[in-house]
C-alpha cells in the first residue's frame, strides 16, 4: 500500500493505482473525458488535472496517467486547478459544442459561456474510440493518422476496413457524437440540465456502414 | 549503378501493382525482427519505390503482423513519407525561419510558377515533385533548395530557371539504394577504450579495422575495412569459412563479441564504440560480413 496525501488528508492506495483512481475511491470527483474504464489512460483531454507537490514546485498533472507514489501532496480542486479545468473545458467547448457530454461537464465546471469562435468539429480527438476498438473489441479498424493541424481519427487509406466488424462501439464510446437538448440552435447558452443520450447519426442514412466519425457527422449538418 | 537506380524508381512508379514483391519481402524481413524496424523499413521502400503505395503497407502490416493502422499511423505522421506517386524529380524547397526571411517563399513561388505545381503536387507529366520542408538544418546557407538529393545554398528567384534544367540534365546525388551511405567509422575497444584503427594498412585507401579472431585452428590478426558497408577483410588467422570465431581486442585481449545475434546469420555480433557515439557490430561469423550500426 502507498500512503499518500489527497487533499489534506492522508489516504493509503493499492500499488500501481493511478491518482485518478485514488481520488474517485475516497469521493474526490475529477471530470473526465477521454478516461474510460476499460480502457487504457491516455491523457489526452487534460481535464483531470491535478495539482502535485508543494509551494513553487507544484505542478500539473493529468491524474489518469500519473501513478499514485509514496507521500506525494494532491490537490484535486485547488485554485489553480479549477481555473486550468475551466480553460480547458472551454477550449473543448470551442472545438465541440453541440457535444452533450462536453457541455454537461461545462456546466458542472460552471462555465455559462464562451468567448472562442465555435468550429463545430466532429472530433476532439480523446482516442476513446481508438482504444475501443483496439482493446475491447480487438479489432484494431481505426487509428490516428496525419500530424499537429491534420492529425485525425478514421481507417487507413479512408477506405472501408476490412478488420471492421460493425460493432458500433466507437460510436457508442464517442462523447462528440452525443447530441445535447437544444442541438437546432447551437448558438444558445450552455445547457447541462436534459438527459439525451442518443447517438444522433442514428438518424442519418448513412448509417449502412456505422462509422460516423468518417463522413460530414451531424456538427456539420447543424451547421448547414 | 545511377541509370539502374532511376530505371528501378522509375519501374515502381510505372505501376503500383508492379511492385516486386520478392524485394518487399526482403526489405521487411530485413527489420522485421528488430523493434522499432518499422521507420526503417517505410524508409526503405519508399528508397526502393519512390513512395509508399498502399500494397507495399499492406504487405508490411500483414509480415510484421502490427495492424494496418499503426503503420498507416507511422507512414502518415512523418512529412518524410510520401503516400502519393512522386515525379522523378523531388523539389525540396527549405521554408524554415532563416530561409523565410531571405526570401524563401519566393523561391517556392517561382517553382510554382515555372512549374505549374503547388507545394506537395506533381506534375502531370510525373516529371516534377515540389515539396516545403521546415527545416533542413543548413541555415546559414538559406534560402536551402534540395534537387535529387543535392543541396543549393543561396537560391535566389534568378536560380530556379537553372536549378529545374539541371535537373533535367541529370543532376542528382549518387545514392546507393540497397545499402544507403557510405563513410567511414573511427573505432575503440569497448572494454579498455583505446582506438582499433591501423592507419598503417589501409584497406578501402581508409585505416583499417584491427582485431584478433581466433578459431579452432589457431589466432591472428584480422583487418577489416572501416567502411560501412563495405565487407573487405584481410585475415592472418586459419579459419575456416562459415566458423563462428572469438574476437578479441588487441590491446586489452577482451572478447568483443556480445549479446546480439547477427541478422544474417543468427551467430553472435562483436561490437565497437564509434567515436562520437553508437555502436558498430559486425558478425563474428567467417565469411557471413553481417554488419549493423546501433546509434541508440
Amino acid at each position: 500500500m502507498i500512503k499518500l496525501k489527497l487533499n489534506g488528508l492522508e489516504v493509503s492506495v493499492e500499488e500501481g493505482s493511478t491518482l485518478l483512481e485514488a481520488a474517485q475511491f475516497y469521493g474526490f470527483p475529477i471530470p473526465t473525458l477521454c478516461h474510460m474504464e476499460g480502457l487504457s489512460p491516455y491523457g489526452a483531454c487534460r481535464l483531470c488535472v491535478v495539482e502535485i507537490g508543494e509551494g513553487p514546485r507544484s505542478k500539473l498533472v493529468t491524474s489518469c496517467t500519473y501513478p499514485a507514489e509514496e507521500g506525494l501532496v494532491v490537490r484535486t480542486a485547488s485554485e489553480r486547478v479549477v481555473r486550468a479545468r475551466k480553460m480547458i473545458i472551454e477550449l473543448h467547448l470551442a472545438s465541440c459544442p453541440q457535444s452533450k457530454t462536453i457541455q454537461d461537464l461545462a456546466s458542472a465546471l460552471g462555465v455559462r459561456q464562451q468567448r472562442f469562435k465555435q468550429e463545430y468539429e466532429d472530433c476532439v480527438l480523446c482516442g476513446r474510440c481508438v482504444r475501443m476498438c483496439n482493446e475491447q473489441m480487438m479489432a484494431g479498424a481505426i487509428g490516428f493518422y496525419g500530424r499537429g493541424e491534420k492529425r485525425a481519427i478514421g481507417t487507413p487509406f479512408d477506405a472501408k476496413s476490412e478488420v471492421c466488424r460493425l460493432c458500433g462501439g466507437c460510436m457508442h464510446v464517442c462523447p462528440a457524437c452525443q447530441l445535447r437538448c437544444t442541438y437546432t440552435e447551437p448558438e444558445k447558452a450552455v445547457c447541462g440540465g436534459c438527459a439525451n443520450i442518443e447517438p444522433p447519426c442514428l438518424e442519418k442514412e448513412q448509417f449502412d456502414d456505422m462509422m460516423c466519425y468518417m463522413k460530414p457527422c451531424v456538427a456539420c449538418e447543424i451547421e448547414k | 549503378m545511377k541509370q539502374e537506380t532511376t530505371a528501378e524508381m522509375q519501374k515502381g512508379r510505372e505501376a503500383t501493382e508492379m511492385i516486386d514483391e520478392e524485394v518487399l519481402e526482403r526489405i521487411i524481413g530485413k527489420h522485421a525482427e528488430k523493434l522499432g524496424g518499422l521507420i526503417a523499413t517505410l524508409e526503405e521502400i519508399q528508397r526502393h519505390c519512390g513512395y509508399l503505395p498502399e500494397e507495399a503497407l499492406r504487405m508490411v502490416a500483414a509480415k510484421t503482423g502490427s495492424s494496418l493502422v499503426d503503420v498507416y499511423a507511422v507512414a502518415t505522421f512523418y512529412s518524410y513519407f510520401s503516400l502519393k506517386p512522386r515525379g522523378k524529380h523531388l523539389i525540396t524547397v527549405c521554408l524554415g525561419t532563416a530561409c523565410h526571411v531571405r526570401g524563401a517563399a519566393r523561391v517556392v513561388d517561382e517553382f510554382e510558377r515555372q512549374l505549374g505545381i503547388e507545394p506537395g503536387e506533381t506534375t502531370p507529366d510525373k516529371e516534377f515533385t515540389l515539396e516545403t520542408v521546415n527545416c533542413l538544418g543548413a541555415c546559414a546557407l538559406g534560402p536551402v533548395v534540395v534537387v535529387d538529393g543535392r543541396y543549393h545554398s543561396k537560391v535566389g528567384k534568378s536560380k530556379v530557371k537553372e536549378l529545374i534544367e539541371g535537373a533535367i540534365s541529370g543532376d542528382r546525388a549518387d545514392i546507393d539504394i540497397d545499402d544507403g551511405r557510405i563513410f567511414p567509422l573511427d573505432v575503440n575497444c569497448p572494454r579498455c577504450n583505446r582506438s582499433l584503427m591501423d592507419a598503417k594498412n589501409e584497406i578501402d585507401g581508409y585505416p583499417s579495422v584491427r582485431a584478433i579472431v581466433a578459431g579452432a585452428r589457431g589466432h591472428g590478426l584480422l583487418r577489416l575495412s572501416s567502411l560501412y558497408g563495405s565487407r573487405v577483410t584481410a585475415c592472418e588467422a586459419d579459419i575456416l569459412d562459415g566458423e563462428e570465431t572469438k574476437m578479441l581486442c588487441p590491446h586489452c585481449h577482451e572478447s568483443l563479441v556480445v549479446e546480439q545475434d547477427c541478422i544474417e546469420c543468427g551467430a553472435a555480433m562483436a561490437a565497437m564504440m564509434i567515436k562520437g557515439g553508437g555502436k558498430a557490430l559486425v558478425c563474428s561469423r567467417r565469411g557471413c560480413g553481417g554488419h549493423m550500426l546501433d546509434l541508440g
